[in-house]
């Protein structure tokens, strides 16, 4: 057994940085007053102003002005508000058209599912084997009615990171808004929106180790969108809500921690992880690109075994992972990212996905392999499969 | 640490008892296919004299409430006669196994049913079918359902891809409306037959795609 918990799920959530905490605090006990403009009260005023230096960071980061930066509650909001405000604003001046990838995460893809019911007309783009849009299709499926297209910049399970750059110059091209989600690239993959031409951006928090309930949206200068969240005038008219300024505090925080070597550290346990699998546990495959990926995402199809069995008895060992198998989700599907990448369900019932943050150590990589090599060559040694040679 | 399943599942699951194949089984079944989700595999030795089950082994491709009941049920069936075995239920094996989640039903009770068609399979292949009913189409759709498309893990018969059933002196020809050349359509007619074929009275089943 382990003297400490080893949780490779940093994909789905991570634990706060006490830095974060310790920045936040102020915000809940000193200035806790809502932000007020510039004449309003000294507390207020003094909350505006964190709120414009946090924004201020998030922006930047992005190589973008703090005015296109709004803040909200989190990646799923951003990417609601990204889908449904264009929709809102060009649906009946330039058309119903939408164009998503078929592996984007939840968010974007039930946006468009909940537009098609309102009459928009969705193209869902397919991948090829390693999780890649095609740009010639992508290109293909622009008409005149094309008003969005969102393509995430990598993929939540599988880790392919997209080629951005070339997808944002078909959509400018064509005259389309590009919407992606960064949710899982925010400070690990360098983008700029001064080089990449794309106007809107999903970003969040609970990835980096930073507070959950709050997240971001870049939204280029003059990109047509329309107030998806009605209410007040905060986030400069485009988000109304009281501003969470101890999340958009924490949320720079956050972004202000991450480093260039924490991401080469992710980048050499991505690596070990795969390398050592592959080579030392029979009948495995790398889902996703092998080197166009997350740094700190490594996806892994144990093949004659099924996920949920893998996890827990992981867990029962200290290991916390997740799994693209049916039996471990809460809708009882398999993986639409790996049905998307063309697999069967056999690809998706074995796939185990480790994701790194910064309290993982190279010594949990070699934890995790040596208690998978036991888990799996026990799982199989009760499998009805795999046993022909 | 809260896992989630009782203690008891846990048990079976990090131990499974009579796990294996048996060579010379005098019944066997496969519940569920590889491609589409879990599957189990059940043996049994039978005892003709006492009409009992002697011995009996599983092995499952499927998650820990699958590998528990696969577990539970060759418990319960082991010693038991063949009729008092084939009347054990899923609500059976989840009390024994101190419940399990309602939502899992369908990954446990393809044991159950490993178990009810691996005496099945016995009793076709000794002829001790009691009421030799004749095979129908009705009986052949039956038997389709548990035959599953691996692109959508549907059944064959749910995603209406049962284009045509014909049973004529022993002859059954079953019509599945994929392409010849669809990936996992070797697959699919492989299982087919391997649900068909045991019923008493047929000598032969044909499986065709359409083009």
């Amino acid at each position: 057994m382990l003297n400490r918990p080893i949780y490779l799920d940093n994909a789905a959530a991570t634990r706060l940085d006490e830095q974060v905490l310790e920045a936040m605090k102020p915000y809940f006990f000193d200035i806790y007053a809502v932000a007020t403009s510039e004449f309003g009260y000294s507390q207020g005023i003094e909350a505006q102003e964190a709120l414009g230096r946090a924004r201020g960071v998030l922006a930047s980061n992005l190589g973008a002005s703090p005015e296109e930066f709004i803040f909200t509650s989190g990646s799923t909001e951003s990417s609601n508000i990204a889908l449904k405000g264009v929709a809102l604003a060009l649906g009946k001046k330039k058309g119903k058209h939408i164009i998503v990838s078929k592996i984007e995460d939840f968010p974007v893809l039930h946006s468009a599912r909940a537009l098609e019911k309102q009459g928009f007309q969705v193209t869902y783009l397919d991948v090829d084997g390693d999780g890649f849009v095609d740009l010639d299709r992508l290109r293909d499926s622009i008409t005149d009615e094309t008003i969005l297209a969102s393509i995430q910049h990598a993929n939540q399970e599988i880790g392919t990171i997209q080629e951005i750059e070339s997808i944002g110059h078909i959509c400018r091209e064509k005259g389309v808004i590009f919407h992606t989600d960064a949710t899982h690239t925010f400070t690990r993959v360098t983008l700029d929106v001064k080089k990449i031409p794309v106007d809107l951006i999903t970003v969040s928090a609970h990835t980096i180790h930073g507070p959950k309930g709050i997240g971001g949206l870049y939204i280029r200068q003059g990109t047509q969108i329309a107030k998806w969240v009605d209410g007040g005038f905060q986030e400069f008219d485009l988000r109304a809500g009281l501003e969470n300024i101890p999340g958009a505090i924490g949320f720079a925080k956050a972004v202000e921690l991450v480093t260039e070597e924490e991401n080469e550290r992710f980048r050499a346990m991505r690596n070990r992880i795969i390398d050592r699998i592959l080579t030392e546990i029979p009948n495995t495959t790398l889902n996703g690109h092998r080197w166009k990926r997350l740094p700190q995402n490594a996806n892994i199809t144990f093949h004659f075994v099924e996920g949920e069995s893998v996890t827990l008895h992981l867990d029962m060992r200290g290991f916390a992972v997740n799994t693209g198998s049916a039996c471990f989700s809460r809708s009882l599907e398999g993986s639409h990212v790996i049905f998307g990448m063309g697999g069967d369900h056999e690809r998706a019932h074995g796939s185990i996905r480790f994701t790194f943050g910064r309290y993982n150590i190279m010594e949990d990589v070699d934890a995790v392999v040596q208690a998978l090599a036991e888990v799996v060559q026990e799982l199989r040694s009760i499998s009805p499969l795999g046993k022909e040679k | 640490m809260r896992f989630p399943y009782s203690e008891t599942v846990l048990e079976h699951f990090r131990h499974p008892r009579n796990v294996g194949k048996i060579e010379d089984a005098d019944g066997k079944a496969i519940e569920g296919s590889p491609a589409c989700g879990d599957m189990v595999s059940v043996y049994i030795k039978v005892d003709p004299k006492a009409n009992t089950i002697s011995d009996i082994k599983f092995e499952s491709y499927g998650c820990a409430s699958n590998i528990a009941t696969g577990s539970i049920i060759t418990e319960l069936a082991k010693g038991k006669t063949l009729d008092e075995a084939k009347k054990i239920t899923w609500k059976q094996a989840s009390e024994a196994l101190g419940g399990l989640p309602k939502i899992k039903a369908h990954c446990s009770v393809l044991a159950v049913e490993g178990l009810r068609s691996a005496i099945e399979n016995y009793e076709e292949r000794y002829g001790l079918v009691k009421e030799k009913k004749p095979t129908t189409v009705e009986i052949v759709r039956q038997r389709l359902k548990k035959v599953m498309n691996p692109m959508t893990g549907l059944s064959l018969a749910r995603a209406n891809l049962v284009r045509n059933i014909e049973v004529k002196d022993g002859t059954v020809r079953v019509v599945i409306d994929l392409p010849p050349d669809h990936q996992f359509a070797p697959t699919i007619k492989e299982e087919i037959i391997d649900k068909i074929e045991p019923l008493w009275d047929v000598k032969e089943v044909t499986v065709e795609f359409t083009e």
